[in-house]
């Protein structure tokens, strides 16, 4: 707050002194001037009907002549001394608002009022670093959550696009340069509500700054970054950065497993979206080549992904720099149906748009589909507000790189298990990923998926872990039946099971769980809250385990313990 | 020579020295004190403490300081003033003009500190 009034002061000092100087005058004036009193006595004016006169004269003009009427002398000097107090106020006021509406001073202002704002806070939050199609997303899904966020970014633009988006809470944000630590202090780097830091700028410099100060000052503390390069990824890693995105090739893994193994990116879709398509939605998997439109960086991790999964490809691109050393590659961009043809475009499988142009990418899946209609079509989405042409374009995916790279931080900032199994899930074969898709459309049909993990620990299981304490043997069971009638069960089922490093996939419900397990349910969102019943009620979880209602209060219990333990 | 520093030493000498004009004399003789000096000590005070906002420096903070007890001193010295010439049924007597004068001579000291830190100031910029 200091620096504000320092500021303030230190600009208005000329007018303030102009103010002082013309007022002491006039006062002096009207001391020395003669007047006469009502008699027709010589009389002066003291210090303090001067003062009066002056200060009532210089804001209002016109209260009369006191306390006696004046002699000429004294109306010329107050002509003198109207015209002085008019200008030195009109010049008083206009540095002020000068003062108010300078650019410099009004950021002072906003940086001011973040800090407070931030400081303020007494929920967990998460620094957003970086507010581009990643970072809004990814504030968007939190706040809708209820999750506090603080946002950082370097475009005035973006920030105030965040304030007229509508989020349900306020998100504190500010324009500035994250990679210097001061301003990621006041952004509450050091404040004990930070739950976590996402760097998710466009430049790898400022997010591994970011992620060196986080990690400095709170080693524990979740720290996620996005990493354009491998050195930069390797540098991230070496330090602890508890998840590092790189948008290239998260968005081309995506890219890959939805064009070679279809069930597998079902999984990973209904997992991560809360959006998803419907079972119904997979297609045949057809063998063969595809096209790749776009050999810029998004196109080349996709080819590589691509190639890896043994498929073989054929890449268009316009410039011929990029495809120099590709055995099987047509120069042009694709939206014509010559180079189409030139790449084989009537017997590939699929085709993929990925090049920087929304109006190219369209155009590209248009045409192609012309020349083989039972082309499988993966396009990608630049710019988010295209969104309305591509749903209407009738493509097999749309693909927004920013977007994809959200969903992966969401998830991760969810229940850091979900990584864990989709990592699972990737070494998995088509088949166990087409049970597993059957048996979640099964429990949900066509309503959202939800996850969520449990741990068994006081914190987040403190009935699990009481009766376990008393010796009891659980079972993976007890926790998915419905705490309102245990003959039935709850709409949702167990993912994984981790036990220290053992991870067990698709745990068996006769499991019976230990201290220190960590469980990822999958299921109906409304059944899996209704699961904090069993998990935090000791007396639910006995009715679930023996039929009985319990009639005893906690203190009881812990009476009863304590005789047991003298 | 900087014109800036002339201009700050000449407004705080000022003040110090008009405002022992003031004090200077008999402290319940009437005669003694000048009601003009008493003005011109407090405008040229209230100058002295708008030249000394906005220095962020330890030093500069109590100068600053120094300057608001010396203004405090000098208004409470003119309200009694005015207060014993037109609102007192007495008038001025010498017990007022003691009384006043004693404020004044708080301003005074408050003045005096301050020009000792102008000084200390300018020693510790030679150095």
């Amino acid at each position: 707050m200091n620096d504000i009034l320092y500021v303030l002061l230190r600009r208005l000092r000329m007018p303030l002194i102009t103010l002082i100087v013309v007022y002491a005058v006039s006062i002096v004036g009207f001391t020395l001037v003669p007047g006469m009193d009502d008699q027709g006595n010589p009389w002066r004016m003291d210090f303090f009907h001067a003062f009066y006169f002056v200060s009532f004269m210089g804001s209002t003009i016109g209260f009369g002549e006191i306390p006696y009427p004046f002699t000429d002398a004294q109306r010329m000097w107050t002509l003198v001394t109207i015209y002085a107090s008019v200008i030195a106020w009109l010049y008083s006021i206009g540095v002020t608002l000068a003062i108010l509406q300078d650019g410099g001073f009004r950021r002072l202002l906003q940086l001011r009022s973040f800090i407070t704002q931030v400081r303020r806070l007494r929920e967990p939050f998460y620094l957003v670093c970086g507010c581009g199609v990643t970072g809004s997303a990814v504030v968007r899904e939190l706040s809708e959550r209820g999750i506090r966020t603080v946002v950082v970014d370097v475009n005035q633009q973006r920030i105030d696009k965040l304030e007229l988006a509508g989020l349900p809470l306020p998100v504190p944000a500010l324009c500035a340069d994250a990679s210097l630590p001061d301003i990621l202090d006041h952004a509450g780097l050091q404040h004990p509500f930070c739950k976590g830091v996402l760097a998710l700028t466009n430049n790898d410099n400022v997010n591994l700054s970011i992620a060196i100060a986080s990690k400095l000052l709170e080693p524990k503390r979740l720290m996620i970054s996005r990493s354009e390069n491998d050195v930069t990824s390797a540098n991230l890693a070496s330090f602890g950065t508890d998840l590092i995105v790189d948008p290239f090739r998260a968005y081309a893994e995506y890219v890959a497993l939805a064009a070679h193994s279809p069930h597998r990116h079902l999984v990973f879709d209904w997992l991560m979206n809360p959006q998803h398509r419907s079972l119904a939605s997979v297609y045949r998997h057809a063998e063969g080549r595809w096209i790749i439109c776009g050999y810029g960086r998004f196109g080349r991790n996709i080819g590589h992904q691509l190639q890896r999964s043994g498929t073989a490809v054929t890449v268009i691109d316009p410039n011929a720099e990029n495809i120099r050393n590709l055995s099987d590659a047509v120069v042009g961009i694709g939206t014509e149906a010559v180079t189409l043809r030139a790449a084989g475009v009537e017997e590939a499988v699929g085709i993929v748009a990925g090049t920087a142009n929304d109006a190219d990418n369209l155009s590209i899946i248009m045409t192609a589909r012309e020349l083989n209609p039972k082309l499988m079509t993966v396009v990608r989405q630049n710019l988010r507000a295209n969104r309305l042409v591509f749903s209407n374009s009738g493509c097999d995916f749309v693909m927004q790189p920013g977007l994809i790279i959200a969903t992966r931080i969401l998830a991760q900032l969810k229940t850091p298990l979900l990584s864990v199994f989709i990592d699972q899930l990737m070494q998995q074969d088509e088949v166990w990923a087409h049970t597993l898709v059957n048996r979640m459309s099964a429990m949900v049909g066509d309503d959202k998926l939800d996850s969520r993990s449990i741990r068994i620990d006081q914190h987040e299981a403190s009935a699990v872990q009481a009766k376990l304490e008393e010796g009891e043997e659980l079972k993976l069971l007890t926790l998915i039946k419905n705490p309102h009638d245990r003959k039935q069960t709850l709409r949702c089922f167990p993912l994984m099971l981790r036990r220290k490093d053992e991870v067990r996939l698709l745990p068996g419900e006769l499991t019976l769980l230990e201290p220190g397990d960590e469980i990822l349910f999958c299921g109906q969102a409304q059944d899996l809250k209704r699961m904090e019943w069993t998990v935090y009620n000791y007396s639910t979880l006995h009715y679930l385990l023996t039929g009985m209602d319990l009639t005893e209060s906690r203190l009881q219990r812990w009476l009863r313990g304590g005789e047991k333990r003298t | 020579m900087n014109r800036e520093k002339v201009i700050f030493a000449f407004f705080i000498v000022l003040a110090l020295t008009l405002n022992f004009g003031f004090v200077f004399g008999e402290i319940d003789n009437i005669q003694h004190h000048d009601v003009m000096e008493l003005f011109l000590a407090t405008v040229v005070s209230f100058i002295c403490t708008l030249l000394k906002f906005g220095d962020r420096s330890h030093l500069g903070a109590l100068m600053l300081a120094t300057s608001l007890v010396a203004d405090l001193q000098l208004i409470i010295a003119g309200t009694i003033w005015g207060y014993g010439e037109h609102i007192a049924a007495t008038g001025m007597t010498p017990r007022v003009m003691a009384s006043v004068v004693s404020f004044a001579g708080g301003a005074l000291l408050a003045n005096i500190i301050s020009v000792i830190l102008l000084m200390f100031e300018t020693v510790l910029i030679r150095r």
